[in-house]
Parts: C-alpha cells; structure tokens; sequence
C-alpha cells in the first residue's frame, strides 16, 4: 500500500527534521528555573527575612516570641492595634454600602452618563493616599474653608483618617461590585417578574445574594487597604497612631527592626486573610453563573433612576470635589486667607532640596518598573501557563507570584530593608539605589498583573503550544509570533496598572529610597512635614495629572492596537 | 514513501503495553497495538474511554506512565513531539487568529531553510490540495468553520509528516459540513497514503472512514477491525451496542446451536461453546429481522405484534412483541418499500423471522 500513495505534489524533497541545536526542554527548563529564583529574591526571601527578624532581638539573638509578648504588653503598641483595627471598621462601614449602591446605579438602572460618573469614582486610583488627606486638610482643617461644619470636632485624628480612607479606598470597592453586579443572570429577574414579585423581595432574594461574594470580597479589600495605608494617617492622623505609622516610626525613627518586623506581621494577617476569602469567594463567583445566562438588561424607572441619579451625583461630587479643592489649593497663594494664584508653589526645590528631581526619580522608577516589570510578569505568566514541562517548580512559581496579593507594601518594604540591609547580603549595595526601588516596585505589584497576564493567555486555544510543536517550531518562536501579538491588549494594561501605581506608591519605597533616588511621592510626605501643604498637593496632582495622562493615552492606544494593528480581529 | 528499508509488513506504529493514570483513575492500560503505513485508524468509543489520551501519547503531547511506542522502526516513547514526525488537527482548528491564512499553513515551513518563494509556492499547493484556492490573504476570524478546518488540515500536512493525527476534527461543525468534510478528508488521505489517525465518538465516521476501528472502552481496547467486521461481529456486547443498533434478549442454551428465549426456540448459526443450561445475551440488529418470503421452514420463524412504529426517513423503526410472549420487545427495521408493499401498521400480527447467522451470542454477565 505504502508503494501506490504517492506524497504530495513535492517541489523538492521536503527536510524531514529541522535540526535542533537547542532542546525545547532544556531552555524551558532553565527559564522556569530562571523564573523561580527572580522570585525567590524579590518575594521569598525578603518574607522570610521580615519573619526571622521578629523572632529576634535587637542584637540579632533568636528571643522567640518575645517580641510580640513585649508588643502586646506595651501600651502604646497595643493601643495602635485597637485605633487601626477601629479606623479600618469605621471606614468599611462606611465605603462598602456607598459603594454597592453606587456601582448598583451604574449596573442595574439607566441613568445617564455613567461613563463619567464611574470615571469620576475612578479618580483616587491615579493619586498617591495622601492627597485625599491634603484634600480634607484643606477643606475641614485648621484653615480649611469649610471647618465651621466640623462643630469644633478635630479633623487630625480618627475622624479625619477615616474620611480620608473613605474617599480612597472607595473605588477599589466600587470595581469589585460592579463586576459582581455585572454577572447575574437577566432570566432570574424575568423569572421573579413574571410571578409578581415586589421590587425590595426581588432586591432582597435575587440582587443581594447575587452579589453577596462581590460584597465580602470588597470588606476583606477595603478593610485591608486601610489597615496598611501609610500616607493617610502620616498626613492627617496627628498624634493617633495606627499600625502603619507605628512601623515607620519603629525602624525609620528609632532602629527598632525587631519591633518593626513585629508590626509588619500584625499588618500582615487581615492581608493574608483577605487573601484567602478572595480566592474562595472568586471560585464560588465563577461557579454560580452558567455559561447560559442572559445579562440583565436594566429598563428605565423614572423614580428609581431619578432617586440613584441624585445618588451618585452627590457621591461622585465628594469624590471629585476635595481632589479639585487640593489642585485650585495648589495654586494658591496663602490659603485661605489670599486666594489669588500663583506658580510659587511648584517650585520645589524651594522646600525640598531635590525639587522637579524627585518627578523625575518617579518618571524614570515608573518606566523601568512598567517595561521591565511586564516583560517579568507576562514571561513569566507565560511559562507558568503554557510549558507542560516540570509541573512542580511551575506550581512553586505560581505560588509565589500569588503571594504579593497577600502582602501590603509597608510589609514588603519592611522586608527588603530586612534583607537587602543586612550585613551579610552580597546584594546589599543595591539598597538606596533604583535598582532596587525597581525591584520592590514589581515585586509590590506583580500579582494583579500576573493575574491578567493568565486570564488572557487562558483565553487562548490550549492547543497553539501541541501544533507548534507538531510543526517543529520552538516554543519561544510562538510566544513572539502568536502568543504575545494576540494579548497585547492585556500586555497593555498590565504595563499601565504597573506604571500608574508606581507614581503613586508611598508605602513599600519610603523604606528603601536613597540620597539621589528620593521619588515625588516621598517628597509630598517630607514637605507635608516640613509644613508646606500647597506644595505638597502640588507635587500630588503633578503625579495624579500625569497618571491620569497615561491612562488616556492607554485608551486611546488600545483603540489604536484593536482598531488598526490588529485587523484579524474583526470580522 | 517507499525510501525507508522498513518491509512493508513491518508496522508503522507500534504500541506495547501502553498505560497512564491520572491519580486513581486508569486512563488507559494494557493498550497493544500496530498500525501499518497508509492505514487510516479509527479510535472509537465513548467520551472518557482514553481514546484522545492515546492519541496525544502517540503525539507525546502527554507521556504514558509506561510502556513502548515505536515509530517508523524508531523508539518514540519518551521523545518530545518535535522529535516525533506528525501533524495533527484539532476541534478546535486552533489556527492561530493573528496571521493569516496563508502564514498558518506556512507556518512549520519557515524555520527549515527555505526560501520565501519556495514557501509561497508549497502554501499555494496546499491550499488548491484543500479546495481553497485564493484565500491564502484572509485571517481565519473571516472563514467558516469548515473551511478553517480545511486550513489546519493543510498546515498538519505542509510538512509532509508521516502520521497525520486528527482529534475529532469534525465535531465542532455542522451535519452537511461534517459529511463533505468527512468524503473529502477521506478521499484526500487515500490520495496522499498517509499513516492516519482519527480520534471520534461518532461510530458513523468511524464505520465511513477507517480501514481499521479500534474499539476502546474504559482506557482498554475493545476490539480491533475493519468496519465490517466492527459491524458484523462484534466480538463484545459493548461493541455491539456501541456500533450500530442492536436488540439483546435474555436467553438460556438447550442444546447444541439452540437457545430459547421466554417461549420462543432459537437456532444460531455461530454455535458458542455454551453448557447446556447457561444463562446467556442475545443481541440482533433491527435491520435483520427478516418478514418478507417467509414460508413454513424458515427457521426462526415467530407470529408478532407490530408494535409502536417511529418513522425515520427512508426506514420505519417497529417493536415487536412475538405472541405469548409480553415481555420480550424487538426492534425491527422495515424499508420504506417493505411497509407500503407489505401494508405493514401498527398491532398486526405478523410471521418474522431471525435469520441464524445474525444472532449473537454472548455471555451472560454482560461481558
């Protein structure tokens, strides 16, 4: 039989084996390996050096428990315990309610203009935490123009932390809700209608428990944000001191690392704990909607849309309002007592010896850490996902790029200084340089980029890596040919997300900066200190306009990339 | 394909003592099997019998726990597919969405050193090869299904591999695309002579296009033939279930090719060396039942009930049930010409006849 086939049609005879110089395995191999050692250095190891440092003294002698024993047995300490775990509740309380019925608003009615009121909710997002405090400083502080409404009460102190956190902490649960409240299944509804069901039962029975997972996923966050927000209570929090001030003031002001490390654990447990809630809650999430159900489609109401329309205008105003208070503030010349405007304020160098300098620092910190950060984070998303090859050091790999999900950036800056400052460290030269700001900085915020990086290659045909080698053609070849081009969008946001947050970071890098590599969101704390506020706002909406500038551009970009560059996708 | 010193009675493909678990479950074990070059192979059975994990085993896309797989004479059985000589077509096409049509069937050719016009030329051939001549510039978001099928089948063989491997490559589509399909690949394999897999739940394809079914059943092979003897002698009841339609009947053995069901005495032309007295299945297929030029010798001859009767195009599906006996319901296919020429309708009672030689007999434990 095999002498009557004849081959295809040949030009010539075809090469059999492409000759391999390179095995496939060996260079997976070493990348994944490669993978978990970057890893290990910027996410393991300073964990583990933050853990071992709580366990000793200050000479470096293993003490046990001792620290945390002499922690709880503090006053002082403990007291800041209670007032964090106090703010943190209060500002839960407060945001998540606000938050759900916003993003209930923009999902399930048909006000108008919903892409500017969700733009609007979106604007703390692009500034450093502390500008939200400035922003009330200026409003309710001791000069604040609206500080008659206080009724005598002191904004420094708990009350104006918890506004403060409120404002900030509110679009991170907003985004939450709002994607909890996309997935709900319209038929449900239609289903509860056609059996007459009241609008506050169907609320009640099919809405809430709809959402419930978004609900509990949006607490752990903004209870976890809170707790390990440094800059708010550095700003307006006065002489109530919480967890996060606590650790600064520890291990910047007094050289207490033990102690410090100590605090950073305590820091560490409602973060790990949000951690696990959240997986939880994802895969019950994933699970309740069938690949069946029919969006909701919400049908005007004049009276519901009118009352959510008063809503959201009211919040979105809070919102907006003290940001744009804190830019006009900025150009102010003697608040509140001479409103005339001025430049004066931006010339940093007039209170902060590196001036324009530290936008700059921040510039360059944010570029690095978005090029290098995302080819880190997409690469390595790439091989956790598509190379069938040593599941086991793939798991370890994923394990570890979850991990920074779970750790607020004080915490993590706390372990660098642990590890990169010790003395034994032949890495230790990198302290005070960019380099390791760089580091840091995507080690701070690899998870939300490695989790987008994976949602999107999971969207690909698991089947492109068995044709590619089918075809003889090395993984790597299909990864620049295939794979990359086709997530360029997702290479896209994860570059913007990494970018944008590393304008605005204060926790993780305020242990970790030197002489010369002092960033803007460092400079707003130290001239908040020094007492000049404007400038401090000043530098702050330098940073929160350029976010901002970015995240259009991205827009615009991504019209670009969908529209023009990658005409496969259409039809 | 006659340039290997292998002696045509080699096989291409020889499978030892494959087996592969997945934590408790057995994916497949004790799979012994060889394939001959140009041979078009059916794997067949229903979903989770471990018919595509032997597949992507032969593909080394997922590595047995143990046993051999020789190739083309070669040891394959920890190789890498890119050591291996294949090309295989998904469901899913798998074409890659962000190159063109032209660029995915050339797509294994670009790295093997040759030049661009060459490539161009051979992706032409390919095209024209699978009836899509002049499509090579579009992306394969703008085809139907079919034809991006067609695609990825060109790519699989733009590298003139050996073995072409194709993993339920007709089940994403519809039902007159998938029997064009179905002829076309066919008729394309046999054209080219080369060594194919296909892995299908579909026993209609398989019956349509194999030279050869293997029948897999809980990660065992079942039974290994061409379609006709898939067909006409299935070796298990499994087998014959699964292909095919067929009625079983509880039955005990009086003697020598005799068995009896409820009241009715049987004669069976395949005499299994069955004991006196032992329980045992009898299966028959609904085309056989016999009821035109019956006369009084006929064996097997029996009055019955036509039962229900569902119309099924260009055959009636009746259930009878012989007199005497309520318990006992036989599927029977009768043409369309046989109903009208017959005047067959429902509750008549009727001479049928099982013909010995399309009974089956098989143990009665199920086995």
């Amino acid at each position: 039989m095999s002498d009557l086939a004849q081959p295809l049609p040949m030009t010539d005879t075809p090469v059999k084996v492409a000759p391999l110089r390179i095995s496939e395995r060996h260079v997976a191999g070493a990348l994944i390996l490669a993978l978990c050692a970057v890893l290990v250095l910027i996410i393991a190891l300073p964990l583990w050096a933050l853990l071992s440092k709580s366990l000793e003294d200050t000479q470096g002698k293993f003490v046990g428990l001792a620290n945390f024993v002499s922690y709880a047995t503090t006053p002082s300490l403990f007291y800041s315990l209670l007032n964090s775990l106090l703010v943190a509740s209060a500002t839960t309380l407060i945001v998540v309610p606000l938050a759900f019925l916003y993003a209930y608003a923009l999902r399930r009615s048909c006000i108008p203009a919903k892409g500017a009121f969700y733009a609007a909710a979106m604007i703390p997002v692009f500034a450093p935490s502390l500008l939200s405090g400035l922003a009330l400083i200026y409003l309710f502080g001791n000069q604040g123009i609206l500080k008659s409404l206080m009724m005598g009460t002191s904004l420094y102190g708990p009350v104006g932390i918890v506004a403060a956190e409120a404002l900030y902490s509110f679009p991170h649960a907003m985004l939450i809700l709002v994607t909890a409240l996309a997935l709900s299944d319209g038929r449900l509804r239609e289903a509860a209608d056609a059996m007459g069901t009241s609008r506050w039962r169907i609320f009640r029975t099919i809405t809430l428990p709809g959402a419930r997972y978004g609900v509990i996923s949006a607490i752990f966050v903004v209870f976890t944000l809170v707790i390990t927000d440094f800059g708010i209570p550095k700003v307006i929090g006065g002489q109530f001191s919480v967890l996060a001030t606590d650790a600064y003031r520890q291990v910047v002001g007094q050289q207490n690392f033990p102690m410090g490390a100590v605090v950073g654990i305590i820091l560490l447990v409602p973060a790990v704990l949000a951690f696990f809630v959240d997986r939880v809650v994802q895969r019950r999430q994933s699970a309740m909607l069938s690949a069946r159900a029919v969006p909701y489609v919400p049908r005007p109401d004049r009276r519901r849309d009118l009352a959510l329309l008063g809503f959201v205008s009211l919040v979105a105003l809070a919102i907006v309002g003290p940001y744009a208070i804190a830019f006009w503030g900025s150009f102010v010349k003697y608040w509140p007592y001479n409103l005339s405007l001025t430049l004066s304020n931006y010339d940093f160098a007039q209170v902060e010896p590196d001036g324009w300098g530290t936008y700059a620092n921040s510039l360059m910190l944010a570029s690095l850490t978005a090029v290098i950060g995302t080819a880190l984070i997409f690469t390595g998303a790439y091989l956790i996902e598509k190379v069938k090859l040593f599941p086991r050091l793939r798991a370890f790999a994923q394990f570890l790029a979850m991990l920074p999900m779970a750790v607020p950036g004080l915490v993590l800056g706390l372990g660098y200084v642990f590890f990169y400052n010790a003395g034994w460290n032949p890495l230790g030269f990198l302290y005070g340089t960019l380099t390791i700001l760089v580091i840091n900085t995507v080690a701070h915020f690899y998870t939300v980029g490695h989790i987008t990086a994976l949602t999107s290659l999971k969207q690909l045909d698991g089947e492109f890596e068995s044709v590619s080698a089918s075809l003889k053609v090395p993984f790597w070849s299909t990864f620049r040919r295939v794979t990359a081009p086709i997530c360029l969008p997702a290479i896209l946001d994860i570059a913007v997300y990494v970018f944008v947050n590393a304008l605005t970071t204060v926790s993780a890098v305020i242990f970790l900066y030197g002489a010369d590599t002092k960033l803007a969101s460092i400079a707003i704390v130290h001239m908040d200190e020094a007492g000049a506020m404007a400038s401090a706002a000043g530098m702050a909406s330098i940073i929160m306009v350029t976010a901002i500038a970015v995240k259009l551009l991205h827009v615009g970009l991504d019209q670009l990339v969908f529209g023009r560059l990658q005409q496969w996708r259409q039809r | 394909m006659s340039k290997t010193a292998i002696s045509p009675t080699t096989p291409f493909l020889s499978i030892r003592n494959l087996a592969k678990n997945f934590g408790a479950f057995r994916a497949l074990h004790d799979i012994d099997l060889d394939i001959h070059r140009g041979e078009f192979v059916c794997f067949l059975g229903p979903s989770g019998c471990g018919k595509t994990t032997l597949l992507r085993a032969v593909a080394g896309l997922d590595l047995q726990d143990s046993g051999t797989i020789h190739m083309g004479g070669r040891d394959v059985s920890h190789a890498s597919p890119s050591e291996r000589d294949f090309g295989i077509v998904f469901q899913s096409y798998a074409l890659f969405p962000n190159l063109t049509v032209a660029d995915n069937v050339g797509y294994g050719l670009v790295n093997r050193r040759r030049s661009r016009d060459e490539i161009a030329r051979r992706v032409d051939e390919l095209l024209a090869l699978v009836g899509l001549p002049d499509q090579g510039k579009k992306y394969p978001v703008q085809l139907s299904g079919g034809q991006q099928q067609r695609v990825a089948l060109a790519r699989a063989l733009a590298t003139s591999p050996e073995l072409l491997l194709l993993d339920e490559p007709l089940s994403a589509l519809d039902a007159k695309v998938r029997l064009r399909l179905r002829d076309e690949m066919r008729s394309l394999q046999q054209r080219l002579g080369v060594t194919t897999i296909m892995v299908t739940h579909d026993q209609e394809e398989a019956l349509a296009m194999a030279d050869r079914i293997v029948v897999m059943r809980d990660g065992a092979v079942e039974q290994v033939g061409s379609p006709e003897e898939i067909y006409r002698r299935p070796a298990t009841p499994f087998v014959a279930d699964f292909v095919g339609h067929m009625t079983f009947m509880d039955a005990i053995v009086t003697g020598p090719g005799k068995v009896r069901v409820d009241e009715l005495d049987l004669v069976v032309a395949n005499a299994a060396p069955f004991a006196i007295g032992t329980p045992v299945r009898l299966a028959m297929r609904p085309e056989e039942v016999r009821t035109r030029g019956i006369g009084a010798e006929t064996p097997n001859r029996f009055e019955a009930t036509i039962g229900d009767l569902a119309f099924l195009g260009s055959f009636c599906r009746a259930h009878l049930e012989p007199t005497g006996s309520r318990a006992t319901r036989i599927a029977a296919d009768f043409s369309t010409n046989a109903m009208r020429d017959l005047g067959i309708v429902p509750g008549q009672v009727r001479a049928v006849a099982f013909p010995p030689e399309a009974l089956h007999v098989f143990a009665g434990d199920g086995r």
